[in-house]
């Protein structure tokens, strides 16, 4: 049975060829830290993060091209009007994120009592945007204008409807921040108190510009 | 969860309560376990109801009597109902893909070896984990209550195939039988099943990504790693689009929307919009379903093979003894594969009245996956090649699932062209090469790896006399089924049709059908022999020691079974690449990833050895 090894050449470490560069020994997996420190590995909550957006951006763009081809390939279309609330929404959620934004650095900076107040005021404006989306919905029931009654308000319904639910879940986690920073306050200095708050940051301003886009979608393509 | 200082070293013990242990783990290894367990309990329901369709194409006018019994509505006396056979047909291929073939290879094997192989205490999200686990498995009860819940006597589910095509799936009772509560529980399952996947691989991926140990360079993971990372990414990517397809698949039937339902439709004698259980609709589009699953569906096939591939290259090189041939193009063919299937879920479509144009560039690129597919078997190959190969069952299953992948492949490039499959679709030529290549292949890649990794697992080997038993009649029993499906197709045999009495150009492929059948009889009848090598093995087998293979990479540094923790407290530090086999002048023939004192000449590639 012919084998690999076809002669002993001596052992020696060679520093020409064209492979990648050899590693140190402590070379680039990174960390060799113990998992159950609570702090090690904080990064893995914002890469787990954006890991998450990538999905969620997948789900809307997956209900993004059904829009688009409904559009384009029938003629039930009947473009609904825009309920003038969603402006006030979109208002809404801009500030908040800003707001958010304001708190994040505030936690960054060790002014605590400022990242609980500016958690507490994103999480109204929150709700705001919420409610505001909710007269929308029923401004349109006034018309007439019902889940089923065409496909575009079909599809306002749904976008709004699966971009509410996610916002539902950004809110749970503000009110997880700010509860955990009026409770465990020493959990707020760490880097994993840090990493978590910038991973919430991330997803909430991920869903304001989700929002951004759907206005767009809904009100400019039709 | 504490640390327990001794000697300067953090232990972390398991925890003690049962419950918490075993039930409600956050142990990546004991969750991996559960998978595996789930998924040796769907392929048994999957594979009972593929032997029960067996039965009803041999024999269309028996009476089974047990059959009868168990159903009165689908099997009268004993006689299969078509609409029996063909919830059959749904069932068989949804618990299957999803729950067998999903979840086994990515959340079974990935769950347990993915952390350890790449020196973590852990995956990144433990309590996600977990809960990614619970939800596939309340999704998998779902699917089961569809089962007795279908809303129709005659059947065990609904009926739609797997692929649940639009406008039937979305019309509501109205539309047959298993079309009422039975396909609204088939939608949810699959809901619910893409919600635990989605969680799934948002951890391997930020696992990978973030919790490598000291030296753990990506070009130094095991190939296992890579094809459970693209697989990850595959999944993160494809099922939020069949979520989204779901969800407006649902609101067409309980809502009344028209996102699928194409207006004017005249449906068992009622118009659609004339009363008021068949509401109207009017401008749907059948074909937005069929682009959305299929975006979702192709991808998904690739979820199922790569973690095999991977685990194929793995265990050829232990077993031959020889590093992977060309680990970096190993490497970029499983992202090559991984990327250019989401660019192919056309070809599922050919028939569907595309444009010729739209199906040459989707032939082209199906095709062009045969070029990947092709340098990974060439390097299989290639590792095999003047190796000192070792016969154990593990690589006899390695080696099978090379051989199935390059035999159903062969059949892919024909139905991969426009012009060929305008014939074939929908013959059994279809079924005889996604079973070879997706579902048997799959199933080959998961048999090596619980042979190659149960010693890790619980600490013993499983039965090798009754393994290789087991693989020859599975090996040979399988070619028996599928390779004169595909003459059945050639001849014109379409598929899904529950009976062929009624097709005078069919009956002389009669003799063909019985032989399959009685050989899918003897392969599933041999498949208990592995349920009981499992058990047996797990209580009586013979003791493995924590190297139980002469392997190389980090599991195989640890105890068997592994503790809470993974490393006793101690990550591992990696020196070298995964493959160090038949190193020159090493003291054995192998170096660990883990050995500081050998040094490994480098220079091409990442293992050094000259070719």
């Amino acid at each position: 049975m012919a084998t690999m090894v076809t002669s002993t050449r001596t052992v020696t470490a060679k520093t020409t060829g064209s492979g990648p560069k050899r590693p140190g020994p402590n070379g680039n997996g990174r960390n060799g830290h113990s998992h159950f420190e609570p702090d090690a590995n904080a990064n893995r909550y914002r890469v787990g993060m954006w890991v998450a957006l990538a999905s969620i951006s997948m789900l809307f763009t997956a209900l993004s091209s059904a829009y688009i081809v409904r559009a384009g390939s029938s003629n039930d279309w009947v473009s609904i009007a825009m309920p003038k609330v969603l402006l006030l929404s979109t208002a809404l959620i801009l500030v908040s994120s800003i707001t958010l934004e304001v708190s994040r650095r505030n936690l960054k900076s060790a002014a605590f009592s400022g990242y609980g107040r500016w958690l507490l005021i994103t999480m109204f404006l929150g709700l705001g945007f919420l409610a505001s989306q909710l007269l929308a919905w029923k401004q349109l029931a006034r018309q007439g204008v019902y889940l089923v009654s065409n496909p575009h308000s079909s599809f306002f319904y749904l976008l709004t409807a699966v971009h509410a639910v996610h916002l539902i879940c950004g809110l749970l986690a503000l009110i997880f921040l700010w509860v955990r920073s009026r409770f465990k306050k020493e959990l707020k200095v760490t880097p994993r108190g840090q990493a978590v708050a910038d991973a919430v940051t991330i997803y909430w301003h991920f869903m304001d510009a989700l929002w951004i886009y759907l206005f767009l979608l809904l009100f400019l393509w039709r | 969860m504490s640390g327990e200082t001794h000697e300067g070293v953090h232990r972390h013990p398991a925890p003690t309560g049962f419950i918490r242990k075993y039930i409600f783990s956050l142990d990546h290894k004991v969750i991996g376990i559960q998978y595996i367990i789930l998924a040796l309990a769907a392929v048994l329901v999957g594979m009972t109801m593929s032997l029960l369709m067996r039965l009803k194409l041999s024999w269309p006018d028996h009476g089974w009597s047990l059959l009868g019994a168990l159903f009165p509505g689908g099997a009268p006396n004993g006689v299969m109902n078509p609409e029996f056979y063909l919830s059959l047909v749904t069932m068989h291929g949804t618990i299957m893909v999803f729950f067998v073939l999903t979840t086994a290879p990515q959340g079974g094997f990935g769950n347990y070896f993915l952390p350890i192989q790449i020196g973590a205490e852990d995956m990144a999200f433990p309590l996600l984990n977990m809960m990614s686990f619970w939800v596939t498995l309340v999704g998998f009860v779902v699917i089961l209550a569809a089962i007795f819940f279908s809303g129709a006597e005659s059947t065990v589910g609904p009926i739609g195939g797997w692929t649940g095509y639009a406008p039937l799936s979305a019309l509501g009772a109205i539309a047959g039988p298993g079309q009422g509560m039975g396909m609204n529980l088939w939608i949810i399952s699959i809901a619910i099943f893409c919600v635990g996947s989605l969680l799934g691989a948002l951890n391997f991926i930020t696992t990978l990504l973030n919790m490598r140990t000291k030296g753990m360079s990506l070009m130094r993971m095991p190939l296992t790693c890579w094809a459970w990372f693209t697989t990850a990414v595959l999944a993160l990517l494809s099922f939020p689009v069949l979520l989204g397809g779901g969800i407006l698949l649902l609101l067409d039937r309980v809502a009344g929307t028209s996102f699928f339902i194409p207006g004017g439709l005249y449906v068992s004698g009622v118009l659609s919009g004339s009363t008021a259980n068949f509401p109207l609709h009017t401008g749907g589009s059948p074909i937005l379903w069929q682009h959305l699953f299929w975006f979702f569906g192709h991808p998904e096939v690739y979820i199922a093979i790569l973690p095999g591939m991977g685990a194929t290259s793995h265990i050829l090189a232990t077993f031959a003894r020889k590093p992977v041939f060309g680990y970096r193009a190993m490497v970029f063919a499983i992202f090559a594969i991984g990327l250019l299937g989401f660019f192919v879920w056309g070809h599922h479509m050919f028939i569907s009245g595309m444009s010729p144009y739209s199906a040459i560039a989707f032939s082209v690129l199906t095709l062009s996956i045969g070029v990947p597919s092709a340098v990974k078997t060439f390097n299989w190959l290639g590792t095999l090649w003047g190796g000192r190969i070792r016969f154990t069952c593990a690589m006899l299953f390695a080696l099978g699932f090379v051989s199935l992948f390059v035999a159903g492949g062969i059949s892919g490039l024909i139905l991969g062209q426009s012009s060929l499959d305008l014939a074939m679709h929908d013959t059994y030529i279809v079924p005889a090469h996604f079973h070879l290549v997706m579902g048997v292949a799959s199933i080959f890649g998961m048999f090596a790896a619980l042979y190659f990794w149960f010693p890790k697992m619980f600490g013993r080997y499983m039965n090798e006399t009754i393994g290789k038993f087991h693989f020859w009649v599975t090996f040979i029993g399988v070619y028996c089924i599928f390779v004169p499906m595909h003459v059945m197709g050639l001849v014109g045999m379409p598929r899904r049709y529950s009976q062929f009495t009624e097709y005078e150009f069919l009956h002389g492929l009669h003799p063909l059908v019985l032989f399959v059948s009685i050989s899918a009889i003897i392969t599933i009848t041999v498949q208990l022999v592995f349920y009981f090598n499992v058990i047996w093995s797990i209580f009586k087998g013979a003791k493995a020691p924590d190297n139980a293979w002469d392997a190389t990479t980090l599991e195989w540094n640890t105890a068997s079974p592994p503790p809470h923790d993974n490393f006793a407290g101690i990550l591992p530090t990696v020196y070298h690449g995964p493959y160090e086999f038949a190193v020159p002048g090493a003291p054995n023939d192998f170096v660990m990833q883990t050995d500081a004192a050998v040094e490994v000449p480098s220079g091409n590639g990442h293992n050094g050895h000259q070719h």
